[in-house]
């Protein structure tokens, strides 16, 4: 890696899981190497079962591998905590709490002074444009509001490893792709090493500054990309498809495979 | 509402539909929402008086002694409440009885719900005292709360005790019951955004567990609630000179029908109060949740 004076922030070594499964055992994970960097933005993109999804619980706290370890700043990860912070699909936002309680959430944990909580609050109310809406309750919100209110909750606990597990993936089209744009000005201006897993490769190559391509039965981490292309980017120029179209052959010669 | 208006607040165009409608359609709304109140109250009070207007006709023309005509059951109701007509034991006493019987249903219904909630979330959410409790939860609930009335007259002796006893029991197993379902049917997701936030132990009972499953208690405590008043008769069987329960068991004794089916309207009009009060609370506190919205 040509950024030496970056420091790892997650290092994984050697991590597989098995769940059992009925009598047999299912391997959910060979043996998966992997170094993150601090402020990177990396894409996990894989087939159904392939672990991604899996290996990002892993990260979270919320599975324990069955073999190897993880680390966070050389610290090795046990549990769930507040330096992880993870976006879910369908939202898991707290229904009986408002957009401003959700995102507030995190902070009232750590018993700040009340002030101090209703600052943040408001901070992240704001980045995520929320000001309108901070009073209601996210079954009043549409799914593009929602996935923005559980992204302002991570961030305004401070985690410094943002995991989403297909966040946008329940959103149309024009939803998706404007929190895409609003999901980078964030992670610009925040600086939060983000892992991003999705099913769509150009999704992947329009954020990521690396593309992980992740092959199921049992899964494993196939190929490494490096995006290099300047942000903003363009999803129609010459480079930005012939990426789409490398790691799309990589995706779909596994996919046959998985299927066999 | 448009959900690509929705999703996009800054450019104001989200929810204008809800909140500015001009003034005619607002009363137009408002005019309608009359007619539909009127409408509900119309049906469910014209049930009632049906019912009443047949119950009239059946004493007439059958001719009966046994059941008292709907006009002497409100003489009764009159006197019960204000006395100066048959000026006996039971005139105007009607809020002794009722204040009587309002106390053990309480303590009892309040009691099941102090025990009930905070076990029911702990045993929906701890395995081991899930394994430990099932079993013997399931044995016992099948006894019907009747049979357990000689032993409560044993256990607590004649008077209100054995009352409050009986509606406990009768009202802690639906509370019980159904907090655990609320907690077993919340999902997993949101221990699991609780637990990366930071939260965990007590905090986690008292910012998650209760409100997640608040809306499968309220309607344990409502169940709890109707079961509550049910049982206040067979309660006030024990042997206690007052309360609405011993009135109703009275009137039987001395073939005063009248008297019984005052004591039962009486009853019946606590209990649908109250009803009221706990779904008006409830729907303050899960106003959240509009499918649990009545």
């Amino acid at each position: 890696m040509s950024d030496a004076a970056v420091q790892d922030i997650l290092t994984i070594r050697g991590v597989t899981k098995r769940f059992s499964v009925g009598d047999g055992e299912l391997e959910a994970l060979a043996p998966v190497d992997l170094s993150i960097p601090t402020g990177e933005f990396v894409c996990m993109i894989g087939a159904s079962g392939c672990g991604k999804s899996t290996l990002l619980r892993i990260v979270a706290g919320f599975e324990e591998p069955t073999t190897g370890n993880v680390a966070m700043y050389g610290k090795a990860i046990t549990g769930p905590g507040s330096d992880r912070g993870m976006v879910f699909q369908d939202y898991a936002l707290f229904p009986w709490m408002t957009v401003r309680e959700n995102i507030s959430f995190g902070p009232r944990q750590r018993q700040l002074p009340r002030e101090e909580i209703a600052k943040t609050a408001d901070e992240f109310v704001r980045m995520v444009g929320l000001e309108r809406f901070a009073d209601r309750y996210p079954n009043q919100l549409s799914g593009g509001m929602k996935q923005r209110v559980a992204i302002a909750r991570v961030l305004a606990n401070d985690a410094s490893i943002l995991l989403m597990d297909e966040p946008f993936g329940a959103l149309d089209a024009l939803t998706r792709e404007q929190l895409q744009n609003e999901l980078l000005q964030i992670w610009k201006r925040t600086g939060v090493t983000t892992i991003f897993v999705t099913h769509s490769v150009e999704e992947a190559v329009l954020l990521a500054d690396r593309v992980l391509v992740m092959s199921a039965g049992p899964g494993r981490i196939e190929s490494d990309f490096r995006i290099d292309l300047p942000r903003p980017r363009d999803v129609s120029s010459p480079e930005f498809n012939a990426l789409r179209r490398d790691i799309a052959r990589r995706l779909t010669s596994h996919l046959t495979l998985a299927r066999a | 509402m448009s959900e690509h208006a929705t999703t996009l607040p800054k450019a104001g165009l989200s929810d204008g539909t809800q909140r500015s409608l001009p003034g005619t359609a607002t009363a137009d709304r408002r005019k309608r929402q009359r007619r539909e109140t009127l409408r509900a109250f119309v049906l469910g009070a014209g049930f009632p008086i049906l019912l009443i207007l047949i119950w009239d006709r059946a004493v007439a023309i059958t001719g009966t002694r046994l059941i008292p005509s709907p006009y002497q059951v409100a003489v009764m109701m009159y006197d019960f409440t204000f006395g100066g007509i048959y000026d006996d034991a039971f005139s105007g006493t009607i809020l002794t009885h009722i204040f009587k019987s309002m106390q053990r249903v309480y303590g009892g219904f309040v009691l099941a719900a102090l025990i009930g909630i905070p076990l029911g979330m702990m045993i929906g959410r701890i395995k081991l005292l899930r394994q430990l409790l099932d079993p013997t939860i399931s044995l016992l609930r099948p006894i019907p709360v009747t049979a357990w009335l000689p032993l409560s007259m044993i256990f607590f002796g004649l008077g209100p005790n054995a009352a409050i006893f009986l509606v406990f029991l009768g009202a802690f197993y639906p509370i019980l019951l159904n907090t655990i379902f609320g907690v077993r049917s919340i999902d997993p997701r949101l221990f699991e955004a609780a637990s990366m936030l930071g939260c965990s132990g007590t905090g986690m009972f008292r910012q998650i567990v209760l409100p997640a499953s608040l809306p499968a208690i309220f309607s344990g405590l409502r169940i709890a609630h109707g079961f509550a008043w049910i049982l206040i008769v067979v309660g006030e069987m024990t042997g206690v000179p007052t309360g609405l329960g011993s009135v109703v068991m009275d009137g039987r004794t001395l073939s005063r029908t009248d008297l019984v089916i005052t004591g039962m309207i009486v009853i019946g009009a606590c209990g649908f109060i109250t009803d009221r009060i706990i779904v008006t609370i409830s729907n303050r506190l899960l106003n959240w949740s509009p499918q649990h919205r009545e």
